[in-house]
């Protein structure tokens, strides 16, 4: 069998395992994030919601995934 | 008073209120707290979302953004960079252009670093922002923001969640002399009253968070905020009297019984 070659990336600070070819749809998808209520980052580029199933995670990428929380 | 609306960013309002949304025991105490208050602005935060805890409730599931004004803030940025890349992904959540910046210069009194303030403003205002912007009270800044693009100012009554009330009247009153954009009292109020003040010196509005989150009864004391910013509202618009040193009697010097 085929064993799948994972890389590390960063999401929100934390360390996270993928596998390759692995999409920023598939990481909202996999972490249930509600996409509508959140913005997403790559390596410190706002990406568009649209666009995230064409994207595919590299090594060492680092994602900020925000929403909007209580504030003064 | 009825037709008494303040108008930000060509968006009219009824409520002169805004509402911070921190600092609350329970979302659905935050929530109920706004519905009391009457405002029809809140400010919000931009934060991680919690990868590893999903169940956290939402804010947006407790107070909808197509019913209340969702104020983005950079509350917790201390640099131009910072602010910039928390408004551009606010505005990425949800189209956002409506914004509060604020760009904190020191850990312990909270005050603005108003160069960086002022750089973030200009900015933003080319970036098609419209930009509520926190400042100190000082009227050649508040001047400054105005000519770099901001859509309102808002002028510190006291440091951020100190409770102290408005600390420099005359500066305010300066500041409202020589602008015509919504003039927002923003920090540092701790009762009711202090927002009547604000509003008697002729701003457009106050903002106010922890003197509503954290009084022993924030239900009672959003209340307290509606009303009293009404109060003030009134009470400038009557115009008041002038002051003199001396007594002047209120009953006829005429006809008193000998």
């Amino acid at each position: 069998m085929k064993k799948i070659k994972k890389i590390k990336i960063k999401v929100n600070g934390k360390f996270k395992s993928v596998p390759e070819n692995y999409k920023i749809s598939d990481l909202v998808k996999d972490l249930k994030i509600p996409l509508k209520k959140v913005a997403i980052e790559l390596n410190q580029e706002i990406m568009d919601k649209k666009k995230i199933s064409k994207i595919v995670l590299k090594k060492d990428d680092k994602m900020e995934i925000v929403h909007f929380i209580g504030g003064g | 008073m009825k037709n008494d609306k303040i108008v930000i960013a060509n968006k009219k309002f009824n409520s002169r209120l805004i509402v911070g949304t921190g600092k609350y025991k329970s979302m659905s105490e935050c929530a109920m707290a706004i519905k009391l208050s009457g405002a029809e602005i809140v400010t919000v935060a931009v934060r991680r979302v919690n990868i590893t805890d999903k169940k956290k409730p939402l804010l947006m599931d407790y107070i909808d953004p197509k019913k209340i004004t969702y104020l983005p803030n950079t509350a917790g940025c201390f640099t131009s960079e910072e602010a910039l890349r928390t408004l551009r992904l606010a505005r990425e959540i949800g189209g956002w252009k409506l914004v509060k910046l604020e760009v904190l210069g020191d850990k312990q009194n909270l005050f603005p670093d108003m160069i960086e303030t002022l750089k973030s403003t200009e900015v933003l205002a080319k970036e098609g922002f419209k930009v509520m912007v926190y400042c100190n009270d000082d009227p050649l800044m508040a001047k400054r923001l105005e000519n770099s693009g901001a859509d309102a100012i808002m002028p510190l009554a006291a440091p951020i969640g100190s409770g102290l009330g408005i600390q420099n009247k005359t500066n305010i009153q300066i500041i409202r002399n020589q602008t015509k954009l919504p003039l927002i009292i923003d920090a540092g109020l701790g009762q009711a009253s202090d927002a009547t003040i604000a509003m008697e010196l002729g701003c457009d509005g106050v903002l106010v968070n922890t003197a509503i989150a954290k009084a022993k009864k924030p239900y009672d004391m959003a209340l307290a905020f509606k009303n009293a910013v009404i109060a003030g509202r009134q009470s400038f618009l009557a115009g008041r009297i002038n002051k003199y040193l001396y007594g002047n009697a209120s009953s006829p010097k005429t006809g008193i019984i000998k």
